[in-house]
């Protein structure tokens, strides 16, 4: 059964996830990967010649670090270790709103149907929603709002402003 | 008062039918109870000693009559007939069952209100000042302000999951009454010498076990910027705040390990690259809210009434009455009214079913439907004409709701305590009303005059004992309950943090030990002299010497 939500539904997920990837010995040599930061930087000139290679940002990395590779990097994964471990969110709304980053953001680790709308708002596209639970289901909670007052990501305008271009139409 | 428009509304019906999911789900198993509470605790929901409890916003104090019966109806229908207002301006129902946890939220999304961020790791409730629109000390009304800021607080999606819960004061008067200086965030509003209405903004104050008074980040932040500026210390705290240990994770304690001048540098490179961005506040947007707050329809009455004065010439409890709980208002011939919630033998707080619909009616008749709750615990009604103070103070005597202590010492700001909390170390409401039997001789209250005593169950101080004159922390040594007196703490513009006296006491001695203290301040008081003032002049040690002295 699909874990992956993408771009608001289902999907097939060709990414395999290299959480504990510390040498270039623990990448197979063909496949899709994400990779952590900290292997990223060490190795990038032999990752980022294969094209098919992410990185994985913990809680604590910075975004910056990526630098000139936000514009080629296919995916961005940012880790929950818990889900109640906000720091994410805001990595997701500078890489996208800061560093211009228009590639694939998803979600992994503890990723529960109700923060997915909260995810969304702020930037992340794509979503491994945790093992045990069904991933079908979460995709309920990408709805749960139409919206809110706070600028973000998904709309870059606050509802103060969206008002006011709504009645104007 | 703001009326919600369609979006409003429609935020708040969805994070009902939300909560209904979750609780469903909950109750189905198939959330387990380490990830319903954090969800839980964001819609108010606490699980207390005897049973849930739910807390419920009102956002910077203000309710209409409207308000107040919906939560009298909740409080007979779901609850045992009475509800507790809070030390930050909400209401809390201690008897509500889960299960009728989403009906009542769906009750209160009639009357346009909620229980949305009122607990959990995220921005809370923002708090303001009770007198607000009235003060005659007004530089700017901060209810548009913090209506604004209500807004961009409500499920904003990239500060649910915080370090820790962040509480934000925000006052439009030159005199604090929010205690903006011991929250996460305090802005108080300030004209430029060109004019201009900007905020001072503090940061990094708060009680609880680690007690700060926050420090000033922005001597004058512009206006437009509020939320911009907001939301570059919540980034900065969201990313940096520690997570690693819960008694650590307040604001206070990552602007303390980086010193304030390095969080500053962190917070203005923030907000450098959001100034000027979509955040920033048009104009249009503080007119159409501030078009929510005109002033009732007044009438022009003369500076003061003649029936008034004869009354308080007549009768010396009306004239002790006025002298404490009528505050002067801007408007002539208006008064503001305080309903003292400090009765003797009524926990700090509480109000009944019964009287929050008298209530109600009182606003209804003599206040143009509305009123405020403050964070010391009492009600306001802030717009009575002085012709009708007599006529209202009858009303309240019958009510129960006319004790003339205001800022006195038996205005005591107290939490719930071990009788309902399970955070709680010890109780406090007996503790309370230990004191306010002590000091039953209203002649002698109104002779010492303003005296904060305030009382917390547990360090983490929702009593704000820091913050008291005299402060009454409960603490539980070897499984039985002791009480430990500080001297000195204050709110308001000169806030400043109590000082322990000494070794704590047994919940019996504390009468005693109050009177002792009092009696210093009795016999040593220069003219004129406040509590707070004697004792910050004589610093804790007589007082000290004479509690400990006497007490064998």
């Amino acid at each position: 059964m699909p874990r992956l939500i993408r771009h608001g539904a289902l999907a097939d997920d060709r990414w395999t996830l290299l959480r504990e990837a510390r040498s270039l010995a623990d990448v197979p040599a063909h496949g899709p990967v994400i990779v952590p930061l900290a292997l990223w930087a060490a190795e990038r000139s032999a990752l980022s010649a294969r094209g098919d290679v992410g990185v994985l940002l913990a809680p604590a990395d910075d975004p910056a670090a990526l630098g000139e590779d936000l514009a080629t990097l296919p995916v961005i994964a940012i880790d929950f270790p818990t889900f109640v471990d906000g720091r994410g969110y805001s990595i997701a709304r500078l890489l996208r709103e800061r560093h211009g980053y228009l590639g694939e953001l998803r979600a992994v680790g503890d990723v529960l149907r109700d923060q997915l709308y909260l995810m969304a708002e702020c930037g992340f596209d794509a979503f491994v929603v945790r093992a045990d639970r069904d991933a079908a289901d979460a995709l309920a909670g990408l709805v749960d709002f139409a919206g809110v007052y706070a600028p973000t990501v998904r709309a870059p305008q606050p509802w103060f402003r969206r008002r006011v271009a709504a009645a104007a139409t | 008062m703001y009326r919600y428009d369609s979006f409003d509304q429609s935020l708040v019906s969805r994070r009902v039918a939300q909560f209904r999911d979750q609780t469903r789900r909950f109750l189905a198993g198939e959330l387990t109870e380490d990830e319903f509470r954090p969800l839980r605790l964001q819609n108010g929901l606490y699980v207390q000693k005897h049973a849930p409890m739910l807390r419920v916003a009102i956002p910077y104090g203000l309710l209409s009559s409207l308000q107040l019966r919906k939560l009298a109806h909740i409080a007979r229908t779901y609850d045992r007939g009475y509800g507790h207002f809070t030390t930050r301006q909400n209401v809390q129902f201690n008897w509500p069952r889960l299960e009728e946890v989403p009906e009542i939220l769906a009750e209160l999304a009639k009357v346009e209100m909620h229980a949305i961020q009122t607990s959990g790791n995220c921005i809370r409730n923002t708090t303001s000042d009770p007198f607000a629109g009235v003060a005659a000390d007004e530089i700017v009304d901060p209810r548009p302000w913090t209506e604004l800021v209500r807004q961009w607080s409500t499920i904003h999606p990239e500060f649910a999951f915080l370090p820790r819960k962040f509480k934000i004061a925000i006052t439009g008067a030159t005199r604090d009454r929010t205690a903006v200086l011991v929250h996460d965030i305090g802005a108080q509003a300030v004209r430029s010498e060109a004019g201009e209405i900007g905020f001072r903004v503090a940061a990094g104050g708060g009680q609880g076990r680690t007690p700060i008074v926050g420090h000033v980040i922005r001597e004058f932040l512009p206006a437009q910027e509020l939320l911009n500026y907001f939301d570059a210390i919540l980034r900065v705290y969201n990313r940096h705040g520690r997570r690693d240990n819960k008694y650590k994770a307040r604001i206070k304690i990552l602007v303390r390990e980086m010193t304030p001048a390095a969080f500053v540098r962190e917070v203005e490179r923030e907000w450098e690259r959001l100034r000027g961005g979509p955040g920033t506040v048009p104009d249009d947007e503080i007119a159409r809210l501030s078009a929510h707050f005109v002033d009732p329809p007044y009438a022009d009455l003369p500076r003061s009434s003649a029936a008034c004065l004869s009354a308080l010439a007549d009768s010396r409890p009306f004239s002790r009455w006025a002298a404490r709980n009528v505050a002067a208002h801007k408007r002539n011939g208006y008064a503001i009214v305080t309903l003292s919630l400090k009765t003797t033998g009524v926990p700090p707080g509480d109000l009944t079913a019964d009287r929050m619909d008298a209530v109600a009616e009182l606003a209804d008749r003599y206040s143009f439907g509305e009123l405020r709750v403050t964070h010391e615990q009492n009600l306001v009604l802030a717009d009575v004409p002085q012709s009708d103070l007599h006529a209202l103070w009858l009303r309240l005597k019958e009510l129960g709701l006319a004790t003339p202590n205001i800022g006195l010492l038996t205005d005591i700001v107290c939490c719930p305590g071990g009788d309902f909390c399970s955070l709680a170390n010890a109780k406090s409401i007996p503790i309370a009303e230990a004191i306010q039997r002590r000091f039953d001789d209203v002649d002698y209250l109104h002779d010492l005059g303003d005296i904060e005593l305030n009382l917390s169950g547990c360090i983490n101080a929702c009593g704000h004992h820091h913050v008291g004159n005299i402060g009454i922390l409960g603490v539980d040594k070897d499984g039985s309950e002791w009480y430990q007196v500080s001297l000195g703490g204050a709110q308001g513009n000169a806030t400043s943090l109590g000082k322990v006296i000494g070794p704590s006491f047994a919940a019996d001695e504390m009468p005693d030990v109050i009177e002792r203290i009092v009696d210093v301040y009795v016999e040593r008081r220069q003219p004129g002299e406040s509590f707070i003032e004697a004792v910050r002049r004589l610093d804790i040690e007589p007082f000290r010497e004479r509690v400990y002295a006497t007490a064998d």
